[in-house]
C-alpha cells in the first residue's frame, strides 16, 4: 500500500521543503521506496534542497500534460537508489496542475510499488496547496512557535478536515502530525517563545517532532544535502527521530530543553 | 539570572501573551469553520430586505448553521429596535 503524506503549513518560510526533503530521505534510509513531489509550480525549490537541480529534464507538469512519462521525469537520488524526486515546473503557472492529472500520477506511483509519496505543498491555500493535500492519507503540519504560523496552521487543519478526498468520501479524519521547526529551548525557557506544549495544546494534534533552530539547516541547504544526512547535527538527529515516529516507532523527544548553564554563565549572564 | 542581566532591559515574558491571544482567535475561527461560504452574503441581503421595512442595526441580523445530529438547521435571528417600530423609507 502506498501512503501519501502531505507536508503543509499555510505560512511560507517555516521549513516545508526542508522537512519534505528530510522526511523523504529518512524514510528511504529506512529501506522504503519513496517519491517526493514538489507542488510549488513556478517557484520550485525542492530540487535545490535535494541537490538535484542540474538533473531536472522533465517535471511534474510535463507528466500531467503527457509531454513525458513518469519514468523520464523521476530523478533518482544520487545517494539512495530507492528515493526519487519529481520536480515542479519552473515556467508554467499554477493552473498547469489539474486534480485529474495529479490523481493519475499518484495512481501510477502506487502501481509502481512506492511505499511513500511525500507531497511538498506550496505556501498559501491556493490550487497548488489544495492539490498537494487533496489525495493525502496523512498530513505533517510544519509550524514555527510564532503567532502567525500557528494561526495559519489551524486554518490548514480546517481545510484538511473538509477539502480533501478523504473528507469528501467520508473516510474519517486524516492522521495529522505537528512538526515544530526553528525551536529555541533557551528562548522558551526565558518565556520569549511558545513551548511545544503550548502549540500542541492550541492546535490539538500530536507532535511528530521538534527541530531545534540550528545553523546546520542552512549549511545543509547551501550544499544541497538534506540535513538528515548530517548525523552529527542536532537538527539531523531530530529529523531522524521524527521519521522513526512517522514510521511507527516510539521515540522520546530530544533537544527540547535548554542546556544547563555553568557557574560563570549563572553569575554573569549570557 | 546573572548580575549583568540587571543592567540591560529584559524582554517581557511574551510567550504567554502569544498563547492567550492564539487560544482566543483559534477558538473563534474554529466556531465559524465548516459554515457555508454563502452565509455572509445571505446575511447582507437579508439585512437589506429587512431594512426596507424596519430600521435595524447592521448587526441585528444573525445567521447561523447549527448541526443537530444528521440535520442542519439554518437559524435566523433579527433583533428589532426598542420602542414602537417605525417603518423605514416612508413606506
Amino acid at each position: 500500500m502506498t501512503e501519501i503524506i502531505v507536508v503543509t503549513s499555510g505560512k511560507g518560510g517555516v521549513g516545508k521543503t526542508t522537512t519534505s526533503a528530510s522526511l523523504a530521505t529518512g524514510l528511504a534510509k529506512r529501506g522504503h521506496r519513496v517519491a517526493v513531489i514538489d507542488f510549488d509550480v513556478g517557484l520550485r525549490n525542492l530540487d535545490l534542497i535535494m541537490g538535484c537541480e542540474r538533473r531536472v529534464v522533465y517535471d511534474f507538469v510535463n507528466v500531467i500534460h503527457n509531454e513525458a512519462t513518469l519514468k523520464q521525469a523521476l530523478i533518482r537520488d544520487k545517494r539512495l537508489d530507492n528515493l526519487h524526486v519529481l520536480a515542479a515546473s519552473q515556467t508554467r503557472d499554477k493552473d498547469a496542475l489539474t486534480q485529474e492529472g495529479v490523481g493519475r500520477v499518484l495512481d501510477e506511483l502506487a502501481a509502481d510499488g512506492f511505499d511513500f509519496v511525500i507531497c511538498d505543498s506550496p505556501a498559501g491555500i491556493e490550487k497548488g496547496a489544495h492539490l498537494a493535500m487533496y489525495f493525502a492519507d496523512r498530513a505533517v503540519v510544519v509550524v514555527n512557535p510564532e503567532v502567525s504560523s500557528v494561526r495559519d496552521s489551524d486554518r490548514i487543519l480546517g481545510l484538511l478536515a473538509s477539502k480533501t478526498r478523504r473528507a469528501e468520501r467520508g473516510d474519517g479524519p486524516m492522521r495529522q502530525h505537528l512538526l515544530l521547526t526553528r525551536y529555541n529551548p533557551v528562548r522558551v525557557e526565558a518565556g520569549e517563545m511558545m513551548s511545544v506544549q503550548d502549540v500542541e495544546e492550541i492546535l490539538g494534534i500530536p507532535v511528530l517532532g521538534v527541530i531545534p533552530e540550528s545553523g546546520q539547516v542552512l549549511a545543509a541547504s547551501n550544499s544541497g544535502v538534506p540535513v538528515i544526512h548530517d548525523a552529527g547535527s542536532i537538527a539531523g538527529q531530530a529529523y531522524g527521530d521524527a521519521v522513526a515516529r512517522l514510521d511507527g516507532d516510539e521515540v522520546e523527544l530530544r533537544f527540547i530543553d535548554a542546556p544547563k548553564k555553568g557557574f560563570f554563565k549563572r553569575m554573569f549572564g549570557t | 539570572m546573572g548580575i549583568l542581566d540587571f543592567l540591560r532591559a529584559r524582554p517581557k515574558h511574551t510567550a504567554s501573551i502569544a498563547r492567550e491571544r492564539l487560544r482566543i482567535i483559534v477558538a473563534q475561527e474554529r466556531a465559524h469553520r465548516g459554515a457555508p461560504d454563502y452565509l455572509p452574503l445571505l446575511r447582507g441581503e437579508l439585512l437589506g430586505v429587512i431594512r426596507k421595512y424596519v430600521n435595524v442595526d447592521p448587526d441585528a441580523v444573525q445567521v447561523n448553521v447549527e448541526r443537530d445530529g444528521e440535520h442542519e438547521v439554518l437559524e435566523l435571528s433579527v433583533a428589532l429596535p426598542d420602542g414602537p417600530i417605525k417603518a423605514a423609507g416612508g413606506a
